[in-house]
């Protein structure tokens, strides 16, 4: 199998904490990765690295082959990573249809001379209600999307993020505020994204959903991994469950 | 047609120009300046000594063209790496930087200014006729920008940069290309400007002038070119006609600013919008 994403010893401090202390890893194209840890232990540091919004002290981040750790977040987007925030960054102003149209253009938008050269949206438009409707959002597409509820935003995302038509998406906690109905709903939408062959590494503290959904999870714990492979036997590792201890998301697994 | 009417009309072409294409800056890409007084500047001096040096026009404006862009350029570059409401000081920090270099460069004729420059040879009906179809064909390239997939870029820039990113669009090389674009536009305006006055100097270029192409932008209703253009004419006539505004400019331009973005924030475009909208409705 080929390798979407390679990490090779990546590490950040930030003063006086190593958020992030060399963590190596590749994912292969296919896989669905829960990426794990308690409060602190630097998930979403992690992806951020990864998608290029912090620069690591040290090591290297790799895009199907290519080194992108000098790159931008914009150049890996092109480069087939997609992502999610953790908080939802919709451009307000614009209708949700815009929003997915802007993120489908990517080839056109790509430099602004060649934006400047194309006019037309209308295979974009195609493509962005498709999208729309597989994400459940048909019917909202001339609202403007800051008048969307969390729960829609949500999938806004996870539109906006298709439509660049990635190899590999990072969603970060994707069913976060959600209500228990809605985030089945999103879980149902991921695993539809990851059956078309995208790659995905999913950072969620509804491990429940983790559990039941990913292939593979690998647990961070003070920016170290602790443990990489199948979910069941990772999280029967006593050094896994130790870090939980106390943080109460064991509880939450088993309730 | 009289000389005053050739003049007023002359003019209006040229801050149609001017309004238009900061608001391809501040209106499309969300990039707050208040020095494009500058780049106009930079154009008129450089088409002036253009003239001077070959009495050609298409190298005058060409020479206008490129100086205004490329100052603009360099300002551009600042924008990557400032927050947007310190670019807006840095640029009015720009305006009078350029204010004060050249007045102190006697090569640039200091407080004199450049006089003599050589005549078009169009006449005064001629150079305005020029004027008026490069302000069309400014709007038209405006109109375009704004349907073009770089003016959808542009938008998602100015209204969240990092989201942006995340879609592949670069904010860097899309505010360099919003200042490129604007400040070649004044570049061009500067030198129809010395084509149209043959005599300058640089307290045509002060800051009062930035602040009345931005009151233009934002009363027109930034981002929209039909509303600017309006605004430009308006904002243009207004002081010729009421004699106040014109020995107090800077109170009622500012004034006007303030009013507009705390009464009606889409400005003029918004209004029309909204009473069109009402209208469908009744």
């Amino acid at each position: 199998m080929s390798a979407v994403l390679e990490l090779d010893d990546v590490a950040i401090r930030f003063g006086g904490v190593q958020a992030v202390g060399g963590v190596t890893r590749t994912v292969d194209a296919g896989d669905f990765v829960g990426l794990i840890g308690p409060n602190g232990a630097g998930k979403t540091t992690l992806i951020r690295i990864i998608a290029g919004l912090l620069r690591p002290d040290r090591g290297k981040v790799m895009l199907g082959g290519s080194d992108v750790t000098g790159e931008s977040t914009s150049a890996r987007v092109r480069a087939g990573l997609a992502l999610t925030h953790q908080i939802v960054r919709p451009f307000r102003e614009m209708t949700v249809l815009d929003n997915v149209i802007l993120a489908a253009g990517i080839g056109y938008t790509s430099g602004p001379l060649r934006a400047l050269l194309h006019v037309s949206r209308r295979r974009e438009a195609e493509r962005a209600m498709e999208i729309l409707g597989s994400v459940g959002l048909t019917g909202t597409e001339r609202r403007l999307a800051g008048e969307l509820p969390l729960g829609q935003l949500k999938r806004l995302e996870l539109a906006r993020a298709l439509a660049v038509d990635p190899k590999i998406v990072l969603l970060d906690e994707p069913l976060a505020g959600l209500n228990h109905a809605e985030a089945s709903r999103q879980v149902e939408t991921i695993m539809e994204v990851h059956r078309r062959g995208i790659t995905v590494v999913l950072v969620e503290h509804n491990l429940e959903e983790v559990m039941r959904v990913c292939r593979r999870l690998i647990v961070l714990n003070n920016g170290v991994v602790i443990g990489d492979g199948d979910p069941w036997e990772v999280m029967a590792n006593p050094a896994v469950q130790e870090a939980y201890v106390g943080s109460g998301m064991m509880a939450h697994a088993e309730a | 047609m009289s000389a005053y009417t050739i003049s007023i009309v002359s003019i209006i072409g040229i801050n149609v120009i001017l309004a238009v294409s900061l608001n391809m800056i501040s209106g499309f890409c969300g990039q707050i300046s208040l020095g494009h007084g500058a780049f106009f500047g930079a154009g008129a001096y450089a088409a002036a000594l253009a003239m001077v040096a070959t009495a050609s026009v298409p190298l005058a404006l060409l020479a206008g063209v490129v100086a205004g862009s490329v100052l603009g350029i360099l300002v551009g570059f600042a924008s990557l790496r400032v927050r947007s409401d310190f670019l807006a000081v840095s640029t009015i920090g720009v305006n009078f930087l350029f204010v004060g270099f050249v007045r102190k460069q006697s090569w640039l004729g200091g407080e004199m200014g450049i006089s003599g420059i050589p005549p078009t040879g169009f006449g005064a009906s001629g150079n305005m006729i020029m004027i008026l179809l490069l302000a069309c064909a400014t709007v038209v390239f405006s109109l375009y920008v704004s349907r073009s997939w770089m003016g959808f870029a542009f938008r998602a820039v100015g209204e969240d940069e990092q989201a942006a990113a995340t879609l592949g669009i670069g904010a860097g090389a899309y505010k360099l290309a919003a200042f490129g674009i604007g400040t070649a536009l004044a570049g061009l305006a500067g030198a129809l400007y010395a084509f149209f006055t043959q005599f300058i100097t640089v307290d045509a270029f002060d800051f009062i002038l930035s602040v009345m192409l931005m009151a233009m932008v934002v009363i027109g209703g930034i981002g929209s070119t039909w509303g600017v253009v309006a605004a430009a004419v308006g904002l243009t006539l207004l002081p010729e006609a009421i004699r106040f505004v014109n020995d107090y400019r800077l109170l009622v331009f500012g004034g006007m600013l303030v009013l507009v973005i705390r009464l009606a924030p889409g400005g003029l475009a918004a209004l029309v919008h909204n009473l069109f909208a009402r209208t469908r409705k009744a």
